[in-house]
């Protein structure tokens, strides 16, 4: 009852000064705008982080690299046959807690041409259809090539969408996705046959920038092919991926690198001995320049570690000349860059509603010394001390809570207007999360800003306060 | 028994090195129904002695009773409700706030008893209209004449029916034929039963009262009392 009626007595004043309310108020807007808008643009920054985790592959993720043998093995340096062909053979038979096996096996550089049209690709690699699950490909048109098609290196190619659309454009003259499968092409001058093209990959960012110029274009010239517009945005994190040539994994193997096996002899010769089928002289490189195995999850992560050095200790005679790399080091520090601009956000956040704070307490001193008299005409009728303060209290929140309500549109005009000036990768993100915290700390400021004002308030004498002209 | 005793009331301010006597040994007794001014040039400490027999001020020593309860060393909490149950101000510059209209002035006291908002509204348009004010409720203050805002201050200082009402110089911020006006409606109060302490330094308004006290360098220097002497001159006799 109290409560209400003081509220409404809070309201009644800060109504009879709305210049002086508003002025304070904007303060306690900006503190809000200031708390919300950090807030997006770290959850922004999380946002593209999360995105580049998806790049790098999951937790799960596995990567054997070949390593120095450690120093009791160094004499059997020689001996060391690296990582290959085999091993990823001798894991997908024997280590049961992988869920997938990707081995690469890299071409220095790839060019693709279709007729008079030629495009360079970002890499050329014979891989595993495990390389879908692995890096998180999908389909848009076609299919992956087989475990047959593998087997028997057939010249197929699975390519990503930029590569489609250098080579053909995007679209059909009227307007459909072109369908690249089907389609013969040459790498290397090696000639191909599309099997698939992987859906294209892109950041939130980037599409709306795709989209507006798409839109400026034909507003400026009409309808025209959608060829990806200039070089704006090479580089992003998924250019990579939209410029890929996958062939499979034997195919890279026999007809590339048997064109140029000639380096490193002597480990192959060794190491072809033990495979008797193969000529020894026109042995192509078995050696793979990627090794990536996915465990079936993370709990097994370091049983599925240790299977691997078990497996591929006994193919590689007993050395141990590789290691493993796992996701945790990049999630570490990720974590780390996030909770930087996590704190950096709650000191930027909380000096500005400190800003704000002082406003009121500011505006609240100013309002008890002009109505002394009135606090003390309050305490004549029966007012104790307590009501007094409730009753500065009250509108000291009122006045943070009003801040609070109006920071929260004003927000979102902030961020709006941040992503018209700068259209950055991250895009920012207001979450309802944060909005509560918003107006819980706007609270916490009003009350806090008018606790000091109300205390002085509700200790006036009430014979000072009626004396007071 | 008498509804407020006084015994050897003294109240003393220390300014610098200086002793203030504001009060120096008042003694009074007053009855339920009476009618009384408080004369005396200025700095004689009437207003002190209102403000502590209106439980606003406590004093440096002595005892007062009031209705039966021993108020002298009340504590703040205590004070303030009897303030609001038991005693009503009007004071010289009115004191209603700006931004209420007048009938939410009236009802100021109540929400500090903690009544509802209907009670409230019905008691506050009674206690208007016993002045005279009803046709005003929902004006603000600065929309009334300075005898129409001391009358809005009277019905505030009676809608929580105090035991005694107390008027400091209540006249002293108005025109003499709004002054009497006020003072008319004050004698109305008290022949309807009230009990009524007004404070002035002015002699033909403590006239209208049928006993006054006046003190001196806060000490009653003379009194006089309708029971005692036996005479009780009419309001408006002694002009
Ligand atoms: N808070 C205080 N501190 C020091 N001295 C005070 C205080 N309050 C009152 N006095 C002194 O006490 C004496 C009595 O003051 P009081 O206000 O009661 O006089 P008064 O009779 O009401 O005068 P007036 O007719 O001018 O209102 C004065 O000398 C005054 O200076
Ligand atoms: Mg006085």
């Amino acid at each position: 009852m109290i409560f209400l009626n003081t509220l409404m007595i809070g309201l009644r004043e800060i109504g009879s000064h709305w210049f002086r309310s508003t002025l304070t108020i904007l303060g306690v807007v900006l503190g809000i705008v200031s708390l919300v808008t950090m807030s997006a643009i770290v959850k922004g920054m999380e946002n593209a982080m999360k995105d580049q985790m998806v790049v790098y592959g999951g937790a799960d993720k596995i990567n054997i690299d070949e390593d120095e043998p450690p120093s009791y093995q160094e004499h059997k340096q020689d001996y060391s046959p690296g990582i290959t062909v085999q091993d990823a053979y001798a894991l997908k038979k024997n280590a049961t807690l992988l869920q997938c096996i990707s081995p690469e096996m890299r071409w220095s550089y790839g060019r693709a041409s279709f007729q008079d049209k030629r495009t360079y690709l970002s890499s050329f690699v014979g891989v595993w259809p495990d390389i879908m699950n692995m890096e998180g490909y999908e389909i848009e048109h076609g299919r992956f090539f087989s475990s047959y098609e593998d087997h028997i290196a057939k010249n197929v190619c699975v390519i990503g969408a930029d590569i489609r659309d250098r080579l053909f454009g995007s679209t059909n003259p009227d307007g459909t996705p072109l369908d690249p499968v089907g389609k013969k092409i040459n790498i290397n001058y090696i000639p191909f046959e599309i099997v698939g093209m992987y859906k294209k990959l892109e950041s939130e960012a980037d599409r709306k920038k795709r989209e507006y110029q798409l839109k400026q274009q034909q507003s400026r010239s009409g309808p025209t092919r959608g060829r990806s517009s200039g070089r704006y945005s090479n580089r992003d994190r998924f250019w990579h991926r939209n410029n890929v040539a996958h062939i499979p994994l034997n195919t890279m193997w026999m007809k590339f690198r048997m064109a140029t096996s000639s380096a490193s002899s002597s480990i192959k010769g060794r190491f072809s001995t033990s495979k008797s089928s193969e000529p020894e002289v026109f042995a192509p490189d078995p050696k793979l320049s990627d090794f990536d195995v996915k465990a079936l999850n993370v709990d097994v992560l370091d049983k599925a570690m240790g299977q691997i050095r078990n497996v591929m200790v006994r193919s590689h005679n007993g050395i141990e000349d590789f290691s493993f790399r796992t996701q945790e080091s990049v999630l570490t520090n990720i974590n780390k860059r996030l909770n930087s601009a996590q704190i950096i956000r709650g000191i930027i956040a909380a000096l500005s509603l400190i800003v704000g704070g002082i406003g009121i307490m500011n505006i609240m001193f100013a309002s008890i010394n002009e109505r002394i008299r009135e606090i003390g005409t309050f305490k004549a009728m029966g007012a104790t001390g307590s009501i007094v303060f409730l009753q500065i209290i009250m509108e000291s929140l009122s006045l943070a809570l009003l801040g609070g309500l109006f920071g929260i549109p004003a927000s979102y005009g902030s961020v709006w207007l941040l992503t018209q000036l700068v259209p950055t990768e991250n895009t920012p993100q207001i979450t309802a999360e944060v909005l509560a915290i918003g107006i819980a700390f706007s609270a916490c400021v009003g009350l806090l800003a008018g606790l000091f004002p109300a205390f002085k308030a509700s200790r006036l004498d009430p014979i000072e306060a009626l004396r007071y002209e | 028994m008498p509804l407020l005793e006084l015994r050897d009331i003294h109240k003393t301010y220390h300014l610098g090195g200086e002793t203030i006597r504001a009060l120096d040994g008042v003694s009074l007794d007053i009855d339920s129904g009476e009618f009384i001014s408080i004369i005396g040039p200025s700095g004689s400490g009437k207003s002190t002695l209102m403000h502590i027999l209106g439980c606003l001020d406590t004093p440096t020593s002595g005892t007062i009773n009031l209705d039966g309860m021993m108020i002298h060393d009340a504590s703040a909490r205590q004070l303030a409700a009897i303030r609001n149950k038991k005693i009503g101000f009007v004071f010289q510059f009115f004191n209603l706030l700006p931004k209420l209209t007048v009938r939410q002035n009236v009802e100021l006291p109540m929400i500090y008893s903690g009544l509802s908002g209907k009670e409230r509204r019905e008691r506050a348009m009674n206690s208007l209209s016993s002045v005279n004010m009803e046709d005003r409720s929902k004006h603000r203050p600065s929309q009334l004449s300075g005898g129409q805002q001391q009358r809005a201050a009277i019905a505030r200082a009676l809608v929580n029916d105090p035991r005694i009402i107390f008027a400091d110089e209540p006249t002293g911020n108005l025109d003499s034929n709004t002054g009497v006006l006020i003072l008319e409606m004050f004698d109305k109060l008290h022949q309807e039963g009230r009990t009524v302490m007004l404070v002035t330094h002015d002699p033909e308004i403590a006239a209208v009262t049928p006993r006054r006290i006046e003190i001196r360098d806060g000490k009653i220097a003379n009194e006089i009392d309708p029971k005692l002497a036996g005479e009780i001159p009419k309001f408006g006799q002694s002009k």
